[in-house]
């Protein structure tokens, strides 16, 4: 209808005018802040709050306790909480409850992490956004979808876009499912941390530093983090700089253009993936001090507090990776220009003319492993099409280098899938 | 409305007004008692507890309702706070060395945040929050003062409130304050998952207070009138220097009592940023355990700075830096700091400045 009347216009403008004095003016971002966190405290166990479509400008915290609460918008690009103007508390949304679905829906531009879940059992994020506009920046939140200390928790067809760390975090937590997710121009696509029992799949992680992480860290709580199967993913092009400020720690020394990375894990079964064109390395599988550099190792020594409770030698952390089964991906056009930022990287790939192969593995091997077999972590790696292999020797500086897949060309036992309640056959509202 | 001047005026009256209720109360249900609640529906209208006699011009509390403070409270954007306490009849607090001590079900503590009028020496009451201990848990609950100061209503979540005065130094203050609502009281007040008082420990609460009746040391007065119990004597009880006195303790006591009412709350096992393992508790003797050459877990962008505190060199102490900063995701504490406090971030910068030690140099 192009052909506007402005006459027309111009009465429903007077009548509007005059109505204004006796109508109920639409609410104001304060009002509908004010309400939707009233809302949230007042909210009985079984209800659903559902909010309509538009822009909200939100500039604090939301936050609940209550269990049983669905948060339910209009669609991912119809509902927007923008936090832009955020002047109070560090997340956009944050969770301390049980029971809990949030869906269709985006958070904008928070201060810290856009979408925190603390805790909780049974928890669904469907369909939800989270994104930083402005794209990368090292002043952007860490995390996008930052679900801890979780179990039963289900991921799926949400987007996450412009996180500091990680767009798809899932840490400390156990029974999970990621899956048809979209990571893009994060530093982390997707991180798997000190988490048992997970499935992720149909995700693609694009754009981002590197695509996706699976991994236990010392710095935790929880520890453990083991039985991760990632298959039908797509983690392709990830080379974006990496933009996480120093003082996010390690995720500042992730190599720009990592595929995937496993580390210090045990029981991962990678297949029917997509790992291509990620210029430091498609699949990096190491041991947790081949990653962290000398001077993190230093500064976590210079206190009592990171030396007793977050050392690498607490002996609730395992620091090796074993046990490892990747077979039927496509792995390819990786390694082309290994990011010299990092010294470990650029001191490797000058060894190596400057590329690398598509499986770089740091070959560390527990001296308390039967050594029986040249492949004594048991790293498996067979029908990865043309996908390229080196053992570089990571103890021995490089001395022995193994470039033959032969020895890797083994298989591990399937891994179960993931059980969790809401992809239960019963479950109502799976989908 | 408190005007300062007329604090004497103010506890003169409370005291005969306190005369009153006793003399008129017994047997009777006054409408000038205290009317305590202990579960929900809690009343909408502050002056359904009746916890004071009278609001304007000045908070005169009813009978029972004890008026404390503290050595060293939480700074909360240089807001005056009012602080009373009220128990049931015949019951008292058990006394704690250490915690929070264990109060009975039914007490009520009660703090107002008022903030100059600009221009004036008279102070606007912005809210006034209950911590109530309810036979299952402590309720905390916010009250917002109406603009014509006669009365304050219930709201979980109250609108923030812009501020705007000038200060006894003549500094300008425009702000907006952030009343916390209702899950944000959690934030700093609970522990292991249960909500708990915070301020009123002992050592925290041993000083004298000018009473109506004169000056007085409030555990022995809280003793005297029957609100504690198991009081030990003089010399065994804790002391927690005046952040801001230095003839109340060295600058290590000043400053480590500052942490402790500042953040400690957070920083503590079982607390909200228990998972740091730094712990600014005073009885935690540690220098080491409060962040000394401490790597930070996992904060926002803090440009080269590497260590929590850097001895002898503030300037590259992230302490510092979070407690100067207003931004979200980097300031400390997390909740309700709108403004930097200038007097508090000096103290703690005079005491790094001295700290004796290193930490690993930068590459």
């Amino acid at each position: 209808m192009r052909r506007a009347r402005p006459w027309c216009a111009f009465f429903s403008f007077i009548a509007l005018l005059l109505l204004s004095g006796c109508q109920k003016p639409a609410p104001s971002a304060q009002e509908f802040q004010k309400s939707l966190q009233e809302r949230l405290i007042a909210a009985k166990s079984g209800e659903v709050i559902d909010l309509q479509e538009g822009k909200f400008p939100i500039s604090r915290t939301l936050s609940l306790t209550v269990n049983g609460v669905t948060i339910r918008g209009k669609g991912m690009d119809k509902t927007i909480l923008s936090f832009a103007g955020q002047t109070a508390g560090a997340q956009g949304v944050l969770v301390k409850a049980d029971n809990f679905l949030i869906q269709d829906l985006a958070i904008e531009d928070t201060a810290g992490d856009a979408l925190t879940i603390q805790g909780g059992k049974n928890i669904t994020v469907r369909r939800v956004r989270v994104e930083w506009t402005r794209g990368p920046n090292e002043g952007n939140g860490p995390y996008g979808i930052y679900p801890v200390e979780c179990k039963d928790l289900l991921v799926e067809d949400s987007i996450a876009k412009g996180a500091a760390d990680a767009g798809i975090y899932v840490g400390q937590s156990e029974n999970v499912v990621l899956r048809r997710n979209r990571v893009e121009h994060n530093v982390d696509g997707f991180e798997i941390e000190n988490t048992e029992n997970v499935d992720a799949y149909e995700n693609v992680a694009t754009h981002n530093t590197g695509g996706m992480g699976v991994f236990n860290l010392p710095n935790l709580p929880r520890q453990g983090g083991r039985h991760v199967r990632v298959y039908n993913n797509q983690l392709v092009d990830n080379n974006t700089p990496n933009f996480a400020p120093k003082s996010l720690g390690p995720i500042h020394s992730l190599p720009t253009g990592t595929g995937m990375y496993i580390l210090a894990i045990r029981d991962v079964e990678v297949f029917n993936n997509k790992i291509q064109n990620n210029n430091t390395v498609n699949v990096y599988i190491v041991h947790y001090k081949t990653v962290v550099d000398d001077e993190a190792l230093r500064d976590t020594a210079a206190s009592p507090i990171t030396q007793q409770i977050f050392a690498p030698d607490d002996q609730r952390y395992y620091p090796f990776v074993r046990d490892i089964y990747f077979h039927d991906n496509e792995i390819s056009g990786g390694g082309k220009s290994p990011d010299s930022r990092i010294p470990g990287v650029k001191a490797l790939s000058d060894a190596l003319g400057g590329k690398f192969p598509d499986f770089l593995y740091d070959g560390m091997v527990d001296p308390k492993w039967p050594r029986k077999s040249a492949n004594p972590g048991q790293i498996c790696l067979q029908k990865n099409g043309d996908a390229t292999f080196l053992n570089f020797d990571a103890a021995g500086q490089m001395k022995h280098p193994v470039h033959d897949l032969k020895a890797y060309s083994c298989s591990l036992p399937p891994l179960s899938a993931a059980s969790i309640p809401q992809l239960a056959a019963s479950a109502p509202g799976g989908k | 409305m408190i005007p300062r001047s007329a604090r004497r005026s103010l506890r003169k009256l409370a005291l005969s007004c306190a005369g009153i209720v006793a003399a008129a109360c017994c047997g009777c249900s006054s409408p000038r008692a205290v009317q305590p609640r202990m579960e929900e529906p809690f009343p909408k209208k502050l002056s359904d507890w009746h916890l004071f006699g009278a609001t304007s011009p000045a908070l005169q509390p009813n009978s029972g309702v004890v008026p404390y403070d503290l050595n060293t409270p939480l700074f909360s954007d240089y807001a005056g706070k009012y602080r009373f306490v009220w128990m049931p009849p015949g019951t008292s607090a058990q006394y704690r060395e250490d915690a929070a001590f264990e109060f009975p079900i039914g007490t009520i503590f009660v703090k107002t945040f008022a903030f100059p009028f600009d221009g004036r020496a008279a102070e606007r009451l912005i809210e006034t929050r209950l911590l109530v201990r309810t036979k299952s848990e402590w309720k905390p609950l916010s009250y917002i003062w109406n603009d014509a100061q006669s009365e304050a209503t219930l709201e979980t979540v109250p609108d923030p409130v812009k501020i705007k005065f000038t200060s006894a130094s003549g500094k300008l203050r425009d702000f907006t304050y952030v009343v916390p609502n209702a899950n944000e009281c959690h934030e700093c007040h609970d522990n292991q998952k249960g909500l708990l008082p915070i301020g009123p420990k002992a050592r925290n609460l041993n000083k004298d207070f000018t009473y109506a009746s004169g000056s007085e040391n409030q555990l022995e007065h809280w003793a005297r009138v029957g609100y504690l119990s198991g009081l030990p004597a003089s010399a065994s009880r804790p002391h927690e220097a005046k952040w801001d006195d230095p003839a109340s303790g060295s600058l290590d006591d000043r400053a480590r009592a500052y942490l402790e009412s500042n953040c400690a709350h957070c920083h503590q096992p079982g607390g909200q940023a228990g998972y740091t393992g730094v712990d600014f508790r005073l009885a935690q003797h540690e220098i080491a355990k409060q962040g000394l050459c401490k790597p930070p877990n996992s904060a926002g962008a803090m440009g080269a700075l590497r260590f929590d505190i850097v001895p002898g060199h503030p300037e590259d102490s992230i302490l510092i830096y979070r407690l100067e900063s207003v931004a979200p995701k980097v300031s400390m504490p997390a909740l309700s700091r709108d403004v930097v406090h200038e007097e508090g971030v000096k103290l703690l910068r005079d005491w790094i400045a001295v700290l004796p030690g290193n930490c690993p140099a930068a590459r």
